[in-house]
């Protein structure tokens, strides 16, 4: 039966050169579903002009991408994670754990998380305070700590329009979450001066006062989005009175459909990020295996490019797209080029 | 249904009929029993109707969305490939031309398109940069491939057809309106004035855009430059290797299972375990696959090998039921007279039994296959989905394993994406899919309808 013979030589072939293509050749990046479109724009360039395969570019979260990172050194492991935000202690430790000790960090730039909701809707001018009074689980009312009893907007503040509240999240495998939680929920908790009542109903423990800040209400009113931001459009586009949290690279290609909401009276733009006047931005990064340099072919040469004034630089096409170039792209290049490694040794 | 409860639980005599009354006309019965088949019979249509109505609005969707895809907008230029800018040394040394990167083509462009406008004479207050902002960022990418492959065009002036943008070509296909694009700082209405000027003059046009079915995925900045055509051949592998291990161990294990096996305790468990896998959720092979052949057998992934290896546990249960119930089909007579006139066992089954129970045996592979083919779940887990579709295999051995996507799974990608341009994509990639999908099944229909024989 020469169908049988087929079936035997097809695996025959597949066998060996399974065994002959160990040798990895192009370089392998996965994580912040924030920095894919950055990376990606990157990978297909870097495959144009360089003799060395396109790279590819794997997303689902920072948190797993830092995750297989962390996996150990090989060709059947990652070589580098994209983050929207720093690498934790733990998961340095993780690394550490597993064989991969020598880490470079290489930040790309700034990105901006906006505030948009539905372009026929009501326009909104948010602070903080706002935010924190309408999702969090708890606030001060009348000198007590009380489940959130907010429903509209103008109940938060008599200066919104009276629309419901129902804001759409990113869920906590976001990187993009911690940043909202930081400079939005913890900083209107601080500003409004419930921080106290949580502390003084913490035993004065400041970290549990922080938690119960960020807190957020599950009554349906604030909803996490594990999905990307086109789930948080699709939702706006079927509850004309959600209000989403986006990155901003996601909001300019998409301002037909969604209107962008000023945060302590600055509209978000790549200018009024860069000049540090808009609050809620947070530096990318991506994290290297310096054991993988020279083993896997592109993996340096990859990182520079990323980096490189023209790529990555004001003019780049990363800029182009949404990123906030980093005024000290400089610093970032001169240590990739020379191997630096987190914690100093290089 | 009515009278189905009824009758016992009345208490009446079972007569159905009471004296005297006429046959020809109903009784009260009757015409209950009568009108419960006519309601059932328009319960009937009516569920179908549903069905229709939702494959209606579903094929419309699909095809109202999806075939703006299989269209894009060019633009014709003549380029001036100036040899200071792309082989200052003037000796096309290629290794001297490849170090002009992609950057470097930029201001050949912009001249290019200035040049067009002054010999059109469209009056438009853009400057150079704005007016090639129509262009595709792959119309660079596009220039230096040809100066690479071509070093002896240098100096020439070449014709290209560039993409252009995807907004530009959002708006030719009345995606993108005047009104929708105040806060979009990716156009102008300037640069849509030189549009309209370009496409009087012929210079912009839209036509069928092969480059959908047969290229490779593109990164965020140039959706108008992804396609299908990687992606699609990471399927085609993924197939061929279901098709090598799926097929023979599914149909030698439901032989032994069908004509050779003991009937007992073990072979039991065996057929009750196969009808369950089959009902396993694919992201569970996803994980499996995961764990066992990327993480232990250090098998790369993102590979349609080990897409295959997957999804190979997924179909084997599917053909191993169908064969099954296909070698069950053919009437013991034929074995039996196969033995009769003294063939042994085997004989009996490779010469007589699986070939009439082959058509059977195909069709179940077939609609395997076709299943796998759409399968998406699996596929996340073992690193496919992502910015992966962008080298197009050049041998069997690097098409089974270097990185690559999967039809269902570039869908899925694109779909993620922020600009709306990919989401018209991941619609015209639904139709290719279901293109694939139709005629994988009509496939196995042809074959049964001309192969299958009854008893």
């Amino acid at each position: 039966m020469s169908f049988v013979k087929l079936t035997a030589s097809t695996l025959a072939i597949a066998a060996v050169s399974a065994t002959a293509a160990v040798a990895r050749d192009q370089v392998q990046v996965a994580g912040s579903s924030t920095v894919l479109p950055y990376a990606s724009i990157v990978a297909e360039a870097f495959g144009e002009n360089f003799d060395f395969p396109t790279p590819v570019v794997e997303s689902g979260g920072s948190s797993a991408g830092l995750k297989r990172f962390c996996e150990g050194v090989g060709e059947n492991t990652i070589d580098i994670a994209n983050a929207s935000r720093a690498i934790r202690e733990k998961e340095i430790k993780a690394c550490a754990d597993a064989g991969v000790t020598d880490i470079i960090e290489v930040r790309i730039g700034y990105d901006g998380i906006v505030f948009a909701s539905d372009i026929n809707g009501n326009s909104f001018e948010f602070t903080p305070v706002q935010w924190y009074k309408a999702i969090s689980k708890q606030v001060v009312v009348d000198g007590e700590l009380v489940d959130n009893p907010y429903t509209m907007w103008n109940e938060v503040d008599a200066a919104l329009p009276a629309q419901e509240i129902q804001a759409y999240v990113p869920g906590t495998k976001h990187g993009t979450r911690e940043v909202f939680e930081d400079k939005v929920i913890l900083a209107g908790c601080e500003e409004t001066g419930d921080f106290e009542a949580y502390k003084a109903a913490n035993g004065d423990d400041k970290k549990a006062a922080e938690k119960a800040c960020i807190a957020l209400r599950t009554d349906g009113r604030s909803v996490d989005i594990d999905g990307d931001y086109t789930e948080t459009l699709a939702r706006i586009e079927s509850n004309k009175d959600g209000i989403g949290v986006f990155g901003l690279a996601f909001y300019e290609n998409n301002t037909d459909k969604l209107q962008v909401a000023t945060m302590s009276g600055v509209t978000p733009s790549t200018e009024s990020i860069s000049t540090g006047e808009y609050p809620v931005s947070r530096p990318l990064f991506f994290y290297v295996k310096k054991a993988h340099i020279g083993v896997i072919p592109g993996v340096k040469e990859f990182a520079e490019f990323f980096v490189s004034d023209e790529v990555a630089g004001p003019d780049g096409p990363l800029a182009e797209y949404g990123l906030v170039a980093d005024p000290e792209l400089a610093k970032t290049q001169e240590s990739v080029a020379a191997e630096s490694t987190m914690g100093g040794n290089s | 249904m009515t009278d189905l409860s009824q009758t016992p639980a009345s208490g009446e005599t079972p007569m159905p009929q009471k004296r005297g009354q006429s046959l020809l006309e109903p009784s009260d019965r009757t015409k209950r029993r009568n009108a419960a088949e006519t309601r059932f019979k328009a319960y009937g249509i009516g569920a179908i109707a549903i069905g229709l109505l939702m494959l209606l609005v579903l094929v419309t969707t699909i095809f109202s969305k999806g075939l703006g895809a299989f269209q894009q907008s060019f633009v014709t230029l003549q380029v001036e490939l100036l040899e200071s800018k792309l082989d200052k040394n003037g000796n096309r040394d290629i290794d001297d031309i490849k170090k002009v990167t992609t950057f470097g083509y930029a201001p050949i462009i912009r001249g290019a398109i200035e040049a067009k406008v002054t010999e059109l004479g469209i009056d438009t207050p853009l400057k150079a940069k704005d007016m090639a902002g129509i262009l595709s960022k792959d119309a660079a990418a596009t220039l230096r491939e040809y100066v690479v492959t071509n070093p002896g065009q240098i100096g020439e002036t070449v014709e290209f057809r560039f993409l252009a943008q995807s907004r530009v070509d959002g708006y030719l296909k009345g995606r993108v309106s005047r009104d929708s694009i105040g806060n979009d700082k990716n156009i102008s209405a300037g640069q849509l004035d030189l549009v309209d000027a370009l496409v009087a003059a012929g210079v912009v046009e839209k036509t069928f855009n092969l480059a959908f079915i047969l290229g490779s995925d593109a990164s965020d900045a140039r959706p108008e430059a992804a396609g299908m055509g990687v992606s699609m051949l990471g399927s085609l592998f993924m197939m061929l290797v279901v098709l090598a291990l799926a097929l023979p161990i599914g149909v030698a294990a439901s032989i032994y299972l069908e004509e050779f096996a003991p009937q007992n305790w073990l072979t039991d468990i065996i057929e009750v375990n196969i009808s369950n896998l089959a009902a396993v959720p694919s992201i569970v092979f996803g994980i499996l696959g995961l764990a066992v052949f990327i993480n232990y057998m250090h098998l790369p992934s993102s590979a349609p090998l080990v897409g295959g290896l997957v999804l190979t546990l997924m179909t084997l249960p599917t053909i191993i039921i169908s064969t099954r119930a296909s070698l069950k089909a053919v009437p013991p007579s034929i074995r039996d007279a196969a033995l009769g006139v003294g063939a042994s066992k085997m004989q009996s089954v490779f010469h007589h039994v699986l070939p009439l129970a082959a058509p059977g045996i195909l069709t179940g592979t077939i609609i395997g296959l076709a299943q796998a083919l759409g399968e998406t779940a699996p596929l996340l887990l073992i690193g496919m989905v992502g910015f992966i579709a962008s080298n197009a295999p050049d041998s069997i051995a690097s098409g089974l394993l270097s990185p690559n996507s999967a039809m269902p799974a570039q869908i899925y990608e694109w779909a993620k994406r922020a600009d709306p341009a990919f989401y018209e994509r991941a619609w015209g990639g639904i139709i290719i899919l279901l293109v694939f999908l139709i005629t994988m099944n009509t496939l196995a229909v042809i074959l049964r309808r001309r192969f299958e024989r009854r008893w």
